[in-house]
């Protein structure tokens, strides 16, 4: 079968997979609705417990755990072949620790302003995520020309340690009940309830998914070595300030619309290369399909397993995988 | 054997002076017994409350002026607000405490900690925790026997219990309205609603102003609950407690305009959704019937 067949079979089970989960998922729920109310056209809108529970609770949810399990997926495909480790996740280069500490400080100094509807936390979240994309940046490329793949690994963990220090720091300043309600926030939610917040991180997340796409070819050699792909005509700094800034925006629009979940961008992308193997014109749309339909699953499990109550995301995608992840690390050894 | 001898001679040489000494000993035990029980009976003249609930109650029920220090949540009542601070919950200032010497602590029960360094130095601490509406009265009663003001809070338990009973009476038979009572979401958003659910204080507040606390079945003090279980449950009021003592009507505005959204839940559709104002709503202190009187006018108009 020649590769082109093979990724055109592969992307397409998996896409259809992806569609099937998200055409399921909002169908079911806590409790029983009528899908026939819910899509009836005649019943006035306000009147419709059926058509709202569908489109006000279910809809955005499902939406926004597609779009955020797809965008984590894929950053940290694409991570992991930019820093040739396999413990890469969107998370490591202090991304989603410069979001928490925006979102931290939005709770306890009780921003209150919205742009375009879109509100303080999810702005101060995205803010922070930028600033500290800038941070590591900036470090990485200062020492020489071009981009250290080594600094920009130390400085963002260094990064992630700072910015936890801080947030801690400032949680501890805060008020109890804000606090609580920062703390939430970092187990990861995706109940929004509107899709202002969807159509907000949209624009950022579908650049970075577009960028992600051009550079799988690129990535196949970076993952190999910089200079077995300098060999190969490959501009190094720029492919990889490309696949840096990229999976740093996309991550930062996705933790600013459900919090910095975790898991999904390392278990994904390591599940998908065992079922498909390690090209990355496969495994990068692959993990991005199969990382939404897992987020949407698991979303499910969050709103209905323990309903009323609400089981946050965040919690959900590491007890799933934290423990299958490391059942397939035995399994492979 | 020479040794056992030798002993032997030597207890019977001292066995006068062995016979004074268990004397005195007899007598400082004695009344060091004494001064533990009357030391025990005297009232706490040096109190130091880490929860902000029991210095309003300790007020009360006349017991505020025998406070020294208080957390640094503690504004109410203004009287707390000269008063030193030794901390809070999380982060109690222990060298501090024990520095103003005081006779009495009261402690939050989670304050495990705290209260092992507290025996250690033996300061007696009164162990508090949350509970339902009735816990106010049993705290206020308890703290009154212990630090001597025992009528003044039977006087502050019955005056409260008496005002509780009023409002029940007046809400008597009338419906009482499917109620969602909200202490916190995202501002601006849907995201993140934590309500009251089926225990505590803040439930009892609710049932005592004639509402039927529509998250009842949920065996918890506060719930997290979805937008689905919203439009499920569908409440014919939502009360939402804001902190804010005032709020102008562009800030009324901004807080209920996201539960438009919900607009087949019939306390949106009907215009119920109903923000209560003032920081003391959340504190189970003598201020509750300032509360539950605030969700009684809401419920039954």
């Amino acid at each position: 079968m020649s590769i082109r067949r093979r990724i055109a079979t592969v992307v397409a089970a998996f896409t259809v997979f992806a569609i099937a989960v998200m055409i399921w998922a909002p169908t079911v729920g806590s409790t029983p609705i009528s899908l026939m109310r819910a899509f009836d056209r005649s019943i006035p809108w306000d009147d419709n417990v059926d058509a709202q529970i569908f489109f006000v609770a279910r809809l955005p949810r499902v939406l926004a755990g597609g779009l955020v399990g797809a965008t984590l997926a894929a950053a940290g495909v694409v991570l992991q072949a930019l820093l040739r480790n396999p413990l890469a996740t969107p998370f490591t280069l202090g991304v989603s620790a410069g979001a928490s500490l925006g979102a931290m400080l939005a709770v306890t100094m009780r921003l209150e302003l919205s742009v375009l509807g879109v509100t303080s936390i999810p702005l101060a979240s995205f803010a922070g995520s930028l600033i500290a994309t800038a941070i590591v940046y900036a470090l990485a490329s200062s020492q020489r020309r071009g981009l250290s793949t080594n600094v920009l690994l130390l400085a963002g963990v260094t990064l992630n340690a700072f910015f936890s220090a801080l947030i801690l720091f400032v949680q501890y300043l805060a008020d109890f009940a804000e606090a609580l309600r920062a703390i939430r926030w970092m187990m990861g939610g995706l109940d929004v309830a509107s899709y202002v917040p969807i159509v907000a991180a949209l624009p950022f997340i579908v650049i970075s998914l577009v960028a992600f796409a051009m550079m799988s070819r690129t990535l196949n050699l970076l993952s190999v070595g910089t200079e077995a792909a300098a060999a190969r005509g490959v501009n190094i700094v720029g492919a990889q300030r490309l696949a840096f800034v990229s999976a740093s925006l996309a991550t930062g629009a996705a933790v600013s619309l459900g919090g910095p979940i975790g898991f999904i961008g390392i278990i994904v992308p390591h599940l998908v290369r065992l079922m498909v193997g390690s090209d990355h014109r496969i495994v990068l749309p692959a993990s991005a399909l199969f990382g939404a339909a897992f987020l949407v699953l698991c979303d499910l499990a969050a709103r209905t397993l323990m309903s009323p109550l609400e089981i946050p995301v965040g919690v959900v995608t590491a007890l799933i995988g934290g423990p299958f992840f490391l059942w397939l690390l035995v399994k492979r050894s | 054997m020479t040794r056992n001898a030798n002993a032997n001679t030597k207890n019977t040489k001292e066995t006068k002076p062995l016979f004074l000494a268990a004397k005195i000993s007899f007598f400082v035990i004695f009344v060091s017994f004494v001064f533990v029980f009357v030391a025990a009976q005297t009232p706490p003249r040096r109190i130091i409350s880490l929860v902000p609930n029991v210095t309003e109650i300790l007020f009360a029920i006349g017991a505020g002026p025998q406070l020294v220090a208080v957390s640094t949540y503690d504004v109410e009542p203004p009287e707390v607000r000269s008063l030193p601070t030794v901390g809070a919950l999380v982060d109690p200032d222990t060298e501090k405490i024990i520095s103003l010497r005081p006779d009495l602590v009261i402690t939050y029960g989670s304050q495990t900690d705290l209260q092992e360094q507290l025996k250690r130095a033996s300061i007696p601490f009164f162990d508090y925790r949350h509970g339902g509406l009735d816990h106010i009265m049993v705290t206020m009663r308890a703290l009154g026997a212990r630090t001597g003001h025992a009528d003044q809070a039977e006087t502050a338990a019955r005056g409260l219990q008496a005002s509780i009973d009023a409002v029940k009476a007046r809400v008597a038979g009338k419906t009482r309205p499917r109620t969602l009572l909200v202490f916190g979401r995202e501002p601006g958003s849907l995201r993140n609603i934590y309500a009251s659910a089926g225990r505590g204080f803040l439930h009892d507040m609710l049932v005592v102003a004639g509402g039927e606390d529509v998250l009842n079945d949920i065996d918890k003090e506060s719930a997290q609950i979805n937008t689905e279980t919203i439009l499920t449950r569908k409440p014919d009021v939502i009360l939402e407690l804001n902190a804010a003592n005032q709020l102008n009507d562009a800030d009324l505005k901004a807080v209920v305009d996201p539960w438009m959204t919900l607009s087949s839940v019939p306390a949106v559709r009907n215009k119920r959704v109903i923000v209560l104002n003032g920081p003391g709503l959340t504190v189970p202190g003598p201020r509750v019937i300032d509360g539950i009187e605030k969700m009684a006018k809401a419920l039954h108009p």
